[in-house]
């Protein structure tokens, strides 16, 4: 059974094994040490019912993680509890909700989001009941202020932003739209998807944001664990701390305590039994302590530096960047709209191609609004050597193109299974072994 | 320590190729008034032996308990295997597999997985898991609604884990949803007559087994009374229970949905997370399922391969109109229980349950033999937790307790108004008849008020004593 799982567990690409510039992802180094603290005995073997009084030594890294996390948004409080950015998310809007209806301002049944946004954002509009508007993105790459200004009014509970957005680019209006919104009476929310791109250079509350909900397991290093588990935890400013989720943790007199909706009766309330994904939270606290006040700016500093970097060498090859003249973030985007009309290899060819050298594909097709689009971050625990081997990579992939491109229609080669049928996959439905399986 | 490789000369020329002059150039599209100073609330970098050392202290502080506390988190034994494998690089540091070529391991890992869980529950289909037991019978209640079509109230019995109720609350009440509270009666189940007169024009019937109070519930005629009035029966389902007793696809007619907490398949205690909800559905309702689902299928040479299916249901396609916003799901928590799961095999996970069932029998026959205590349903059958009734008040016997080392189990009182003397107890597999003694030793003398003898006067005949 074991060699079993261990594997499969080789036929994976992970960051421990391979490069993975999965764009809007940020797949950096998980170090270990957060693992191990994680799993030290004291903590792992605490029952989540277990009194105050047997819990001041976790709660302690909890206040602690709260009280780091306002810094670095620059919100006035923290909540820990959502259990991955989606829910986060969903913290968010309900709190914007909630204000809403607290001041019986109750016309408001709409929530702007660009387009460039990633799908857990008009979900989650829909989860708490909204309609969502979309606004475009200009050709370069910010916020269309016009289509902003004819989609707001007294109708809009707020805007949902990703700053860099989903684009990797940085909007420079961003003061604009925030005054534009709060002069209408509604809430900014940001989406700390891309938080690694500005820790410690910008934060959310200086530009004006009223929640933001933070990817611990993105900026702060927690594991992806194949998809899981997440943190997603929320800060609010000052309009908004009636509503926070609960619980948190409070501190008086140097001990600890549960802050429950006993006393927070505006609470939007519960969003997990107990108190979200301790052991995540615990693991994002050993990685902001091991990073510290410095690190915390030293990251943002070097993502960009690795995204510009990669982005100049991709473009000196002829990969065409989306959106050309800006700055990357921590991420950037390029379209091979070109390469397909040229060649007739598509970004999902070029990505399959990059499985055979050895190097994850970066996010495509998102946004979705970029034709055959590459969504690349390299992150800034890579070195300059992986990098520039990455690039090299890149650099055969567009001359196959030009030369051999049925090899990258049919890639992969040298994996353990050539492409997948993903259409069959859907038509022939086969989600749990039988003798003989189900279809539905 | 920042975790960034480079050496001062790879950032120089780095930068020269961007034309840069230096790192702070390339935040200069951000508005220069917006940037901030140094961030005086994170305090300065501790080394990894620094952090450790601070780790260890504060987790020995919180000390180690003899644990009789279940309420929805429930102590197994957890074989080593699981973590080890779990924690390789290969599992721990991958994304969500959406390169399915990349990611065979984990689809092929979370194809079994979705497989144990749907023989477990007895129904066709499972997802990849969703955050943790409350919010995927949220989802469920949700998808109840969107299956129903017609109603949106959903019938949730006071049996339900009342932390549960209140998640289902915050996640479905922007969404005009009607949560519709069915009281228990003497026995501590679902009180059948208060049913009836609510079942007609519901979406959902929430049908939990066991309980929170440990009993299990008539979940034959709950399921056959749901389906004969055009309710969707929505199993809320112990994992461990599930290979011992009647699935949920089995109650009567059969559940459409079951859900749970999979938290006592691998997933340490913690503190309360990470731990992982599981969710599954009859065949033909596949389509309203909400997160991540795994399908085999076979790539271009013909050979078996797995990838993620049916995502047009997901936010990433669908955006508003998907089922769900859940993205990031609990795959680690997935990988241990699958290593779990198979390690202990369905007679393995038997044994688990039939040995928590006879420890808490054990348990409750000694407590009961104490003078004022007694069982609150005497008569329920119950799976591996009971409610006891205290002769004194509750908060100080757990207070007394926990001075001995002991979590005596969950007090009541907070969530039930009629229950302040009472206590919600669970002896799972880890506990032998030692700690059974000794559980009952101690509460003994507390409730009949007898002093702790003196230390050291005289040997007693209690074996966990010093």
């Amino acid at each position: 059974m074991v060699r079993h799982y261990t594997r499969l567990s080789q036929r994976n690409f992970a960051i421990d094994t391979h490069f993975y510039p999965l764009g809007s992802c940020t797949m950096k180094y998980n170090p270990r040490a957060a693992h191990v603290a994680a799993l030290l005995p004291g903590f792992a073997n605490r029952h989540p019912l277990a009194p105050e009084s047997t819990g001041q030594g976790l709660m302690a890294c909890l206040f602690e993680l709260q009280e780091i996390l306002k810094d670095v948004t620059g919100m006035r409080a923290v909540s820990l509890t959502p259990m991955a950015g989606a829910q986060g998310e969903f913290a968010g809007v309900a709190m914007i909700r909630a204000y809403h209806v607290a001041r019986n301002d109750l016309e408001r049944d709409e929530l702007l989001i660009p387009k460039a946004a990633h799908g857990t954002n008009p979900a989650t509009a829909a989860m708490c009941g909204y309609r969502v508007r979309e606004i475009d993105v200009r050709a370069d790459g910010d916020i269309d202020l016009a289509a902003l200004d004819a989609a707001i009014g007294p109708r809009t509970a707020g805007l949902m932003l990703t700053n860099p957005s989903t684009l990797g680019v940085f909007d420079r209006h961003i003061e604009d739209i925030a005054q534009r919104v709060h002069a209408v009476g509604g809430l900014l929310y940001y989406d700390g998807a891309n938080l690694n791109a500005i820790l410690g250079q910008v934060k959310p509350g200086d530009m004006g944001l009223d929640v933001v909900h933070l990817n611990l397991h993105k900026t702060f290093a927690t594991p992806h664990g194949g998809g899981g588990p997440g943190a997603g935890p929320v800060g609010v400013g000052e309009r908004l701390l009636p509503f926070l989720p609960v619980p948190m943790v409070g501190e008086s007199g140097g001990r600890y305590y549960w802050i429950t909706e006993k006393t927070r009766p505006q609470s939007i309330g519960r969003l997990s039994t107990f108190a979200g994904n301790v052991g995540v939270l615990l693991r994002a606290y050993v990685y902001a302590r091991l990073v510290g006040r410095e690190g915390m700016a030293r990251i943002a500093q070097y993502a960009a530096l690795n995204a510009n970097y990669l982005l100049e060498r991709l473009s000196r090859l002829g990969f065409e960047p989306a959106y050309p003249g800006r700055r990357a973030a921590h991420e950037f985007l390029l379209t091979l709209k070109g390469l397909k009309e040229r060649s007739g290899v598509s970004a999902l060819d070029v990505a399959k191609r990059l499985l055979d050298k050895g190097y994850h594909a970066p996010t495509i097709y998102f946004p979705l609004m970029v034709p055959e689009c590459l969504l690349i971050e390299p992150t800034e625990t890579e070195s300059r050597d992986e990098i520039d081997g990455f690039v090299a990579a890149m650099a055969e992939i567009l001359a196959e193109a030009e030369t051999t491109p049925e090899l990258l229609k049919a890639a992969p080669h040298t994996l353990p299974v050539r492409r997948v049928d993903e259409v069959r996959a859907a038509r022939e439905l086969d989600l749990a072994w039988r003798a003989h399986p189900a279809t539905a | 320590m920042p975790f960034t490789p480079h050496t001062a000369a790879e950032t120089a020329a780095m930068l020269e190729t961007i034309g840069a002059r230096s790192l702070d150039d390339l935040f200069d599209e951000i508005p220069a008034r917006l940037r901030s100073g140094p961030l005086a609330g994170v305090p300065q970098a501790l080394t990894e032996q620094e952090i450790g050392r601070l780790m260890r202290e504060r987790a020995a502080a919180d000390g180690e308990f003899l644990t009789f506390v279940g309420a929805g988190a429930y102590e197994h034994h957890i074989p080593a295997a699981v973590w080890e494998i779990a924690g390789r690089g290969e599992f721990y540091t991958a994304y969500t597999p959406y390169q399915a070529e990349a990611s065979q391991g984990t689809l092929q890992l979370l194809y079994e997985f979705q497989t144990m869980i749907a023989s477990l529950v007895g129904l066709d289909c499972a997802n990849a898991s969703l955050y943790d037991g409350a919010s995927a019978l949220a989802e469920a209640v949700l998808m109840a609604v969107r299956l129903h079509g017609r109603s949106r109230r959903v019938l949730i019995p006071e049996t339900v884990h009342p932390l549960y109720r209140k998640v289902v609350q915050t996640i479905v009440s922007a969404q005009s949803i009607t949560l519709d509270l069915v009281p228990m009666d003497a026995a501590g189940i679902t009180d059948a007559g208060a049913l009836a007169l609510r079942l007609e024009g519901a979406a959902g019937l929430v049908i939990p087994q066991p309980n929170f109070l440990g009993c299990l519930e008539d979940v034959h005629a709950m399921a056959a009374a749901a389906r004969a009035a055009g309710v969707l029966a929505i199993g809320l389902v112990n994992p461990i229970a599930c290979a011992l007793i009647v699935p949920p696809g089995e109650w009567g007619p059969g559940c459409d949905i079951a859900v749970g907490e999979g938290q006592p398949l691998g997933a340490p205690l913690s503190s309360g997370g990470p731990y992982f909800g599981f969710m599954a559905c009859r065949r033909e309702h596949v389509r309203q399922m909400p997160g991540r689902i795994v399908g085999r299928t076979v790539d271009v040479a013909g050979h078996e391969a797995y990838t993620l299916t049916l995502q047009a249901r997901e936010q990433h396609i669908r955006r508003s109109r998907a089922t769900s916003n859940i993205c990031t799901n609990q795959g680690l928590l997935v990988t241990a229980a699958t290593v779990h799961m198979a390690l202990l095999g369905p007679e393995g996970l038997r044994r688990v349950a039939a040995a928590a069932h006879a420890n808490t029998a054990a348990l409750r026959a000694r407590l009961t033999a104490i003078p004022g205590v007694r069982a609150a349903f005497p008569d329920t059958p119950f799976f591996h937790e009971v409610v006891l009734r205290l002769p004194v008040p509750v908060p100080e016997v757990l207070r007394a307790l926990e001075a001995q080392g002991i979590l005596g189990g969950c007090a009541l009182g907070e969530f039930y108004p009629a229950f302040t003397d009472s206590l919600l107890v669970c002896a799972t597999e880890t506990k032998t008849e030692t700690d059974i003694a000794h559980y009952a030793y101690h509460l003994e003398r507390i409730v009949t008020r007898r002093r702790l003898d003196p230390p050291c006067a005289y040997k007693d005949d209690n074996p966990r004593s010093p």
